[in-house]
């Protein structure tokens, strides 16, 4: 009986991830060529959602700071777009759109980083609905109207630019994450008074790492605004995108690179859907999936992989040591 | 040599005087026991010393620098690395990450990452771990844990090294293992101050030792002079029984 070696898989296996992945990016950029217009609307949410649920999990996964923020950045990334769409091209306005989150942030992180476990949370929710208010304040007497139109891009271009964000995204995070500043961020995760001790400047870390979260958000928002086509604080700033990102980070678990990414793709397709098909009950639906992930699959996805794996190599264990001994049995 | 000198050093946390002008010094390559009973600000001593705490007045002296006003992070660049009494390690990292951490960020200057990675495989074989270094740490007993931050500790290359309650929790063959690891130390020309409550140790190995009651300091000597001191008596053992003998 021939039988396929499955170590030999296993020896190649960096080679078949490299390439797997590079065949979903070239199905992803070819998409537009065949797909239809709905499934493009549909990937651009899911890298729009995956950008911010990975850089959230970058900065809070990491350091178990829970940032309720992301909206605050999604939308500054938006109004960088709406006051700069015509004196700017696109790619430039995203590239800005990232700065200007990431100053943003850093003004933010200097002063809420000193914050610890619920009172930073707390604070960057108060954030996002404190410049919420700002906006809207100062759209009503500077400009007498709030709220503003945005000229529409094509939905090829938005697609195309958000494929960019979200694989920039993965990149700098997959290497942020190898780098000092992954392990500095891990270390404050794991124990922020050891990690202060052992000459990490924790501070200097956190802020740091807080403001490069903001600008994969804040480049994501600019691309995000002309598929609204009119935007005003209540839409831009809207408290759904600091939850969103942290939903599906939950669901896809945040200890590896790739749980927020898939749990940002199987969410967005969850919202599309039910949104079309029981608008009703669209929230009571994502409600009750989420307790269920949260009782049942403690680590996310993350977690159910890692457990079927161990299963997976224990009936691969015991196959091979079954083929042993009959072996040992016909000598 | 001096290399840790207090003037004054004191701490309120409130009214209450939790270290209360104390004096001392440190000798450059000596073991210095600091014993005390509980609440006598032992632990308050060292989170003064390492900047976990701000003095409330005094001062501390690091090879004739002054520590006041700095941060944890910058005293540990500058040489004094510390361990604490309740195991502090980052309890999802592998064994090896945790060290990681001290060799890459304990250093003033930018460490490469072979270095690094060289520094922390180094301080894990010296405490006799390198067999666990892929385990989370949160996997492993009270004992490797201890162990894990000394090797922590070394890995930021410490001039000086602050052992809290190194041996509390730990049986009597893992004590005079603990004992054997702190001369070791030692013996690499690292200076220990070291707080515990087995006296064993702190006898056996102690070049001097520094008694703390009630936040004061009562005395400082060799073990002997230690050992016979009235007052020293007096607050392990109560005034009656001192009395009677």
């Amino acid at each position: 009986m021939k039988k396929v070696d499955i170590t030999r898989l296993f020896a190649h296996r960096k080679l078949l991830w490299v390439g797997f992945l590079v065949a979903i990016l070239i199905f992803l950029a070819a998409f537009p060529l065949y797909g239809n217009a709905y499934y493009i609307r549909l990937l651009f949410y899911m890298f729009m959602y995956a950008t911010l649920s990975m850089s959230w999990a970058m900065f809070s996964g990491a350091t178990g700071y829970m940032s309720l923020a992301p909206a605050a950045f999604f939308g500054a990334g938006m109004y960088t777009m709406a006051f700069l769409q015509e004196a700017l091209p696109f790619p430039v306005i995203i590239v800005i759109g990232g700065l200007v989150s990431f100053g943003f942030a850093l003004l933010v992180g200097l002063v809420t980083l000193r914050l610890r476990g619920i009172y930073f949370t707390i604070f960057t929710f108060g954030l996002v609905m404190f410049v919420s208010e700002v906006v809207a304040y100062t759209e009503s007497h500077l400009f007498h109207a709030i709220g503003r139109h945005i000229l529409p891009l094509d939905s090829k271009t938005l697609f195309y630019a958000m494929l960019v964000v979200a694989v920039a995204t993965i990149v700098a995070i997959y290497f942020i994450r190898r780098s000092r500043l992954g392990l500095a961020m891990q270390s404050i995760g794991g124990n922020e008074e050891a990690a202060e001790h052992m000459g990490v400047n924790t501070t200097r870390i956190k802020v740091l790492t807080f403001a490069i979260s903001a600008v994969f958000m804040g480049a994501a928002g600019v691309i995000m605004a002309p598929n609204l086509i009119y935007i005003d604080p209540r839409i831009a700033f809207s408290p759904a995108y600091s939850f969103m990102p942290i939903l599906m980070s939950v669901f896809g678990g945040t200890t590896q690179l790739y749980g927020p990414v898939v749990g940002a793709a199987i969410f967005a397709y969850l919202e599309r859907t039910l949104r079309e098909q029981l608008p009703e009950y669209f929230m009571l639906t994502f409600g009750i999936l989420l307790v269920l992930v949260i009782l049942f699959m403690p680590h996310g996805l993350e977690g159910l992989v890692s457990r079927l794996q161990n299963k997976l190599r224990a009936v691969i264990w015991k196959s091979r040591k079954g083929g042993e001994t009959e072996q040992h049995a016909n000598t | 040599m001096r290399i840790l000198e207090g003037q004054g050093v004191t701490k309120y946390f409130g009214g209450l005087a939790a270290v209360s002008n104390v004096d001392f010094h440190i000798e450059q390559g000596e073991i210095v026991g600091l014993i005390g009973p509980n609440g006598a600000g032992k632990t308050t001593l060292f989170n003064l010393i390492s900047a976990a705490l701000p003095l409330s007045s005094g001062e501390i002296r690091f090879k004739g620098q002054k520590l006041n006003g700095l941060k944890p992070h910058q005293i540990c660049r500058m040489g004094i690395a510390r361990t604490f009494q309740e195991t502090k390690v980052f309890p999802n990292m592998p064994v090896l990450q945790n060290v990681l951490v001290g060799a890459f960020f304990g250093n003033p200057n930018r460490v490469s990452a072979a270095d690094a990675a060289g520094e922390a495989s180094q301080a894990l074989g010296f405490v006799e771990l390198s067999a666990v270094s892929t385990a989370p740490v949160k996997d492993l007993t009270l004992v490797s844990q201890k162990r894990i931050e000394v090797a922590r500790a070394l890995a930021t290359k410490p001039e000086l090294l602050l052992l809290d309650e190194l041996m509390a929790g730990l049986n009597a063959t893992e004590v005079s293992e603990a004992m054997e690891l702190v001369k070791k130390i030692r013996d690499m020309g690292i200076t220990i101050v070291m707080v515990e409550h087995v006296m064993k140790a702190i006898m056996g190995i102690s070049a001097r030792v520094m008694v703390l009651h009630h936040g004061e300091k009562i005395a400082d000597g060799t073990c002997n002079e230690i050992a016979c001191n009235r007052k020293v008596i007096e607050v392990y053992l109560g005034e009656e029984a001192h009395a009677g003998s």
